[in-house]
């Protein structure tokens, strides 16, 4: 059975500018298993990388977390059987003790540029001793005759934390990583830098792994190793990955669960099979039809979903996708609020339409 | 590394060459000489025997001699050490230099010592506070710093010792203390004086600083991997300092190497003449203004060399803290 990593409860993210509010992220429930690859899709600007940067607890200036909980129910880092604390992230002090040793050494963070994620003068054995000296504490020995087995640890040392980067550098498939290990971001390409954040990410250990788009800048060839690797890491550690897209594509091949965001809501959530194939919000439909398909008849027009992206200042009411929608019934979309309900099993949607009313 | 090192102290020799020769020919340009001028003063005086003792003064100096003999002549003896002699005070010109130098670097280094223990934490809390109070207070400071020019300052800053202090400002060491060796209580009067002439010089150069600075920070601020270093865990004072300010510093690295050394030869010299320093600068000023040929000419030489020694160190330091243009 699977058991929640994150809870994501009733979030709202709001900017206060100049001219208004803007609510960033607008009642986001989500939940995070262990273990397990959750999705996340929608077009941008509607709050996907806000909600991964909330669950970090660093939200960009001048967004504020108004309402809402992220819980996180914590474990013994290095006994993950071991339950310690319940967490409510939001109500962290964000520069203190405890979001920090959270931040990099339970959830790591991959972003959308590889190209300037790297501070160009340190060297990836930099990067990655700086998170290893923060989050990574190795077993110290202990007398061997207590009865109990008691587990003491250290911090790493210098020369540790190089060793631990050469190897963290060979996991993610640099080549010639003892060499690398001293060089600067500048001298390695796109991809590799995306290998060496993974390596940083990875190099600690964490429970999760929140990738905000991080195939978005690279090539499509290089796109599919970073994702394999991905992959292939998270069976071997035992991770939930967090991962924001905007490309369904991608999502597909990485994750188990999939929610849809719109305007800072989650319109829809499946398994990943039933959102591609009995995809339920017109929204989602939307999505899926407006990927271009090989084979088809190049005078066709792409379908696309029409309108624009609604004004912040100024939500249309009732449902806010109603003037975009296909299936707009008069009367009801755009008067009454949506719920989110399960429509089937495990199929839960934002949308009238399966509402009876 | 080397060879580029080499080149570069190639192109600084001819680069000094080619500047002597031009500013030799500028300061020459003004019909007549300094002898011009003295001959003039000499027989308002009555002074029968002022055209002979010209004469003699010129043979004296060579400046019967064409312009580009006395240049050859100059500049090779320059090579050796010997700058020539000042027409005006008839004395060698590495001496009279030699007198000033010391309390210039004083004064120079001083400045830029303020300057930088100030500009630099005021640029970063400035940037990473930005649209603060604090911020508000400091950006308005910095500009009317900028906007004002150090002379100005200076004279304001004379008047008001004076009518409200009643204190006396000027020059480096009272007037007991001019011709005194040096002392404790002499260093004492130094420091007395000096904070004037260095807060001064600071304040016109802090607000640009602190402008740069604040720019820059903000600039890096905004970048992913200040973001991405965050989200390891670091705290937020080591990501702005070790991970922002580290990059953002590196253009000011340049600026305090180009302008630190050469302002030690002949910094501010209009502030220096408000308050009757006895530095570098308003000698400068003086032997352009009388065609003291050899003394103007060696500060000259001086201060381009000093530029280009100073450029030179900012890139080879630049080189050495930014691994993006270190050099093959």
């Amino acid at each position: 059975m699977a058991e929640p990593l994150v809870e994501i409860k009733d979030l709202h993210v709001e900017f206060e500018v100049r001219d208004g509010i803007i609510k960033g992220v607008d009642g986001f429930t989500l939940t995070i298993n262990r273990g397990e690859t959750l999705g996340v899709i929608g077009e941008s600007g509607c709050g996907k990388s806000i909600t991964a940067k909330a669950v970090m607890q660093m939200v960009p200036k001048p967004g504020k977390i108004t309402d809402g909980e992220i819980i996180y129910y914590r474990r013994d880092k290095y006994n993950p059987q071991k339950p310690t604390r319940i967490v409510n992230i939001t109500k962290l002090d964000p520069d203190g003790d405890e979001i920090r040793s959270i931040r990099g050494g339970e959830f790591a963070m991959i972003f959308q540029e590889p190209m300037s994620s790297l501070t160009p003068v340190y060297t990836t054995g930099t990067h990655i001793g700086e998170a290893l000296s923060l989050h990574r504490l190795l077993p110290k020995t202990v007398g061997e005759h207590m009865a109990e087995q008691m587990m003491q640890y250290r911090p790493v040392t210098k020369q540790e934390a190089r060793e631990i980067s050469i190897e963290m550098l060979q996991k993610v498939g640099i080549p010639k990583p003892h060499e690398r290990v001293d060089a600067y971001p500048h001298q390695l390409s796109g991809g590799q830098r995306q290998r060496v954040m993974i390596a940083i990410a990875l190099s600690c250990q964490p429970f999760m792994l929140i990738a905000d788009e991080p195939t978005t800048a690279l090539d499509v060839s290089i796109e599919a190793q970073i994702l394999d690797l991905m992959r292939e890491l998270q069976e071997s550690m035992e991770m939930s990955i967090m991962f924001i897209t905007h490309n369904l594509g991608v999502v597909a091949e990485m994750a188990k669960e999939i929610v849809v965001m719109y305007m800072g809501k989650q319109v829809e959530k499946s398994d990943t099979v039933r959102v591609f194939y009995e995809p339920k919000h017109p929204y989602t439909r939307a999505l899926l039809q407006s990927i271009p398909k090989v084979g088809k008849r190049s005078s066709e027009r792409l379908a696309s979903i029409k309108g624009m992206v609604p004004d912040p200042f100024h939500l249309p009411k009732g449902c806010v996708f109603h003037p975009r929608c296909p299936s707009f019934m008069p009367g009801k979309c755009d008067v009454l609020t949506p719920n989110w309900i399960e429509a089937e099993p495990d199929h839960w949607v934002r949308c009238l339409l399966y509402e009876g009313v | 590394m080397l060879s580029y090192i080499a080149r570069r102290i190639l192109y600084m020799v001819i680069m000094v060459i080619l500047v002597s020769f031009v500013s030799f020919l500028i300061i020459e340009l003004p019909p007549g000489d300094y002898l011009t001028v003295k001959l003039q003063q000499l027989q308002a005086r009555g002074d029968l025997s002022a055209q002979q003792r010209i004469n003699e003064y010129r043979a004296r100096y060579k400046l019967d001699q064409p312009v580009l003999t006395r240049y050859w002549n100059w500049i090779t003896h320059f090579i050796t050490g010997d700058f020539g002699e000042s027409f005006e005070f008839e004395r060698p010109v590495s001496e009279i230099i030699g007198q000033r130098a010391a309390m210039s670097v004083v004064l120079a280094l001083s400045s830029i010592t303020i300057v930088w223990c100030l500009a630099i934490p005021i640029g970063v809390y400035s940037a990473t506070h930005q649209y603060s109070l604090g911020d508000q207070v400091v950006t308005t400071i910095s500009f009317l710093g900028l906007g004002m020019p150090g002379f100005l300052l200076a004279l304001l800053v004379l008047f008001f010792a004076m009518m409200v202090l009643k204190v006396e400002v000027g020059g480096l060491f009272s007037r007991e203390f001019t011709d005194a060796p040096w002392s404790w209580a002499k260093v004492v009067d130094l420091l007395k004086h000096l904070w004037i002439p260095a807060v001064i010089s600071s304040v016109t150069g802090t607000a640009g600083l602190v402008r740069i600075m604040r720019g820059n920070l903000l600039e890096t601020l905004g970048q992913p991997f200040v973001e991405a270093a965050r989200a390891r865990g670091l705290k937020q004072g080591k990501v702005t300092w070790k991970h922002a300010v580290r990059v953002a510093i590196n253009p000011l690295i340049v600026i305090l190497t180009s302008e630190a050394l050469p302002s030690i030869v002949a910094g501010d010299a209009l502030v220096a003449t408000v308050l009757n320093l006895p530095t570098v600068g308003p000698l400068f000023v003086r032997a352009l203004i009388s065609q003291d040929m050899f003394l103007a000419g060696t500060v000259l030489v001086f201060i381009v060399l000093m530029t280009m020694i100073g450029t030179l160190i900012g890139d080879l330091t630049l080189a050495a803290l930014d691994p993006r243009i270190r050099l093959e």
